[in-house]
């Protein structure tokens, strides 16, 4: 039993790692715009069938794709700001949740046209091939060897090199100085002389790049279709409100937390009950900290 | 002197307003209510003259949304707090019905209407504790919990009726008496019935004291505050009378289509239908989501029946009409339309009377402005 937990926990934090890419573009995006892109789920989706597009047609290796992909949701996401957030005047975070909500309708009708609805799933070698792990002793006991798919550790590979970018981007760069400005002040940003209108589209852009890496990561290892959009986009919300909203780091802890606590229900209980288990945690947590585990308390706007 | 003279002049104007705007007051008191008994006539007689059962199954989708999305905008529009998660009261009244009607065994025919408004209430009273959660925090966050908490009460509908049955649908049971074109005739003036107590609940909301404090909350919750509403009980009792009104919908919805599984009861699309229906109509007004959901559910109903080959186009057009909705025409049909009456309404006026210079101010909605001084009676 302990065994099947330590698995459960081992492969909980490397497909974590692959939702902090997804939920970390739609927390940054917040963030410095103040936006809610509903339309990730839907965005992470089109990124898994152009990967799939790219492996069945062109026979171009998953992560080569990227190459192609990331650059190209890139540019979808400028044309999405652009033409649909950017005109939004007031009260921008209630009109953006139904504008992307309209864009993921949108693209999930397009796929649906393009791919129909069966289910479909990537495939590579590091997706069929597996690792053995285990074989150690923990406090006393014994983990068995388990076999555990090349594409978990390569996914959570990609994810800490593209969260690690990310880090230098904000942390680092002189971009992601304004973009950190931007995020604390918008106004006074705009009055030192950054220009917000370009740093948010390129947030946007980064944000939508990083689903596609996201969606690559999550068609390998799941069956989907153009309806699994609802699947993510709830959980990746339920992530950002678990983590408080804006924050990256605590997207990443709640990506890692749910995920683990999803896969230990697994085992200990029943698959069925895995998603409830984390929603009503984190109904929890909402009872005692509602702006989430490191988000802001939001104050009176004026 | 030269004062008091000015001040009469005014006055004597003021006289002359008041007097015109009560006979336009009283004209159109009049004319409303003859127009919304002249609708209602509409209604009644409608499934006698388009007897066709195609034509009523698309009316009476029409009505049950109609309703819905009143009850929504009891909450949503008057508050300001936009829910993205009120299908979850609609699966929950549609699930409500399908279980009364197994456990308890009622016949087909008109006695599960009865149990609408139990189904409805079963609805309301789940909204409590939901909304005592959610209404923790605001705005976006607000509305990024409602769409959480749908989708927990999807899962623990999928989980639940896992347990109880193997294919994961509820029969409710069917009535076989009811023939050809005459099925729908029931269900439609089911629909019409709970479609008025939505409209006579919104209304009176709207023109209580209780409505303007939330009116209130939806300007200033931190000013509403401190006026003296108590913003915590009122936004709740709004929650769970819209869930109330939503999960009726859904019970009615659930007897009509007679099977339920848990991704069409608990459908986001929903979600999104009762917030695009207001907001193409207008949100937080009475007329507007009901005039949104009548034109909007019946294209998609009638789009459905002739695009069954994919679902796909009809996601783009219902999206793409979205976009256009949310963009373009953001305050929606019946606020617009009132602002341009009443814009048209002033210059008319002005024109009759060239030297007045006191008309300035939009006619306001009398109702309202009663009911502001009354409340500040109270409060100061």
């Amino acid at each position: 039993m302990l065994g099947l937990i330590v698995e459960a926990i081992i492969l909980g934090i490397l497909t974590g790692g692959v939702y902090a890419l997804m939920a970390s573009g739609l927390t940054l995006v917040f963030g410095v715009m103040n936006i809610i892109n509903v339309g990730q789920g839907a965005l992470v989706i089109l990124g898994a069938y152009l990967s799939y597009f790219l492996e069945q047609q062109l026979h171009i290796d998953l992560f080569l794709g990227l190459l192609l992909t990331m650059p190209f949701m890139f540019g979808l996401g400028l044309l999405i700001e652009f033409f649909f957030i950017r005109p939004i005047k007031r009260d921008r975070t209630m009109f953006s949740i139904l504008v992307t909500f309209g864009v993921a309708l949108i693209i999930e009708g397009i796929l649906n046209i393009i791919f129909s609805a069966n289910p479909v799933q990537l495939s590579a070698w590091y997706i069929t091939a597996s690792l053995p792990v285990g074989g150690f002793n923990l406090f006393n006991f014994h983990v068995g060897i388990f076999y555990l798919p090349f594409i978990y550790v390569f996914g959570f590979l990609l994810a800490v090199v593209l969260l690690g970018g990310l880090y230098l981007l904000v942390y680092r760069t002189k971009f992601g100085f304004a973009l950190r400005a931007s995020m604390q002040n918008r106004t006074a940003a705009e009055l030192i002389g950054i220009d917000v209108e370009r740093i948010s589209a390129i947030t946007f852009g980064i944000g939508i790049a990083l689903a596609a890496a996201g969606g690559m990561a999550y068609g390998a290892t799941n069956l989907f279709n153009a309806g699994s959009a609802y699947d993510l986009i709830s959980r990746l919300l339920a992530i950002i409100i678990f983590g408080g909203m804006g924050s990256l780091s605590g997207a990443l802890i709640a990506s890692l937390g749910m995920l683990v606590i999803e896969d230990v229900t697994t085992v200990v209980w029943s698959p069925s009950w895995a998603t409830t288990v984390f929603f009503i945690l984190l109904v929890v947590i909402l009872l005692l900290r509602p702006q989430g585990l490191l988000g802001k308390v939001e104050v009176r706007k004026q | 002197m030269r004062m008091f003279k000015e001040t009469s002049l005014i006055f004597s104007r003021q006289l002359d307003r008041v007097e015109t705007l009560g006979r336009y007051t009283i004209v159109r008191r009049y004319g409303k209510m003859v127009g919304l008994l002249a609708l209602l006539a509409i209604a009644i007689v409608f499934p006698l003259v388009f007897s066709n059962s195609e034509e009523t199954g698309i009316a009476l989708f029409a009505l049950i949304f109609a309703a819905a999305v009143t009850g929504w905008n009891i909450f949503s529009g008057y508050t300001g707090y936009i829910s993205l998660g009120h299908a979850a009261y609609f699966g929950t009244g549609a699930y409500a019905l399908a279980i009364i009607c197994q456990v308890w065994n009622v016949p087909a025919g008109y006695t599960p209407f009865l149990f609408v408004p139990v189904a409805g209430l079963v609805a309301a009273v789940l909204a409590v504790p939901v909304g005592w959660i959610a209404l923790r925090v605001r705005r976006h966050t607000f509305v990024v919990i409602t769409i959480a908490i749908f989708f927990i009460f999807q899962l623990l509908a999928i989980n639940l009726t896992e347990q109880y049955t193997t294919t994961g649908s509820l029969n409710l049971p069917i009535p076989v008496d009811w023939t050809g074109d005459f099925y729908n005739i029931p269900f439609y003036y089911a629909s019409l019935i709970l479609l008025l107590v939505a409209i006579a609940i919104s209304w009176w909301v709207r023109n209580s004291k209780y409505g303007l404090g939330l009116l209130a909350i939806r300007d200033d919750e931190d000013r509403a505050l401190g006026l003296g509403v108590k913003t915590v009980p009122s936004k709740l009792a709004a929650f769970v009378i819209s869930a109330f009104i939503v999960g009726m919908a859904g019970a009615i919805w659930a007897y009509y289509v007679f099977v339920i599984y848990p991704p069409t009861a608990f459908d986001a699309t929903f979600d999104v239908a009762f917030v695009l229906m207001a907001f193409l109509g207008g949100v937080g007004t009475i007329s507007g989501p009901i005039l949104g959901a009548l034109l909007l559910e019946s294209t998609q109903q009638y789009f459905t029946s002739v695009l069954t080959q994919n679902g796909g186009y009809y996601l783009i057009a219902y999206g793409a009409l979205f976009l256009a909705v949310i963009l373009l025409l953001p305050r929606g049909i019946i606020p617009t339309l009132s602002e341009r009456w009443a814009r048209y309404q002033v210059s008319r006026h002005q024109s009759l009377q060239e030297h007045d210079a006191i008309v300035t101010a939009l006619p306001t909605p009398d109702g309202v402005a009663e009911n502001v001084e009354r409340k500040e009676g109270i409060n100061l």
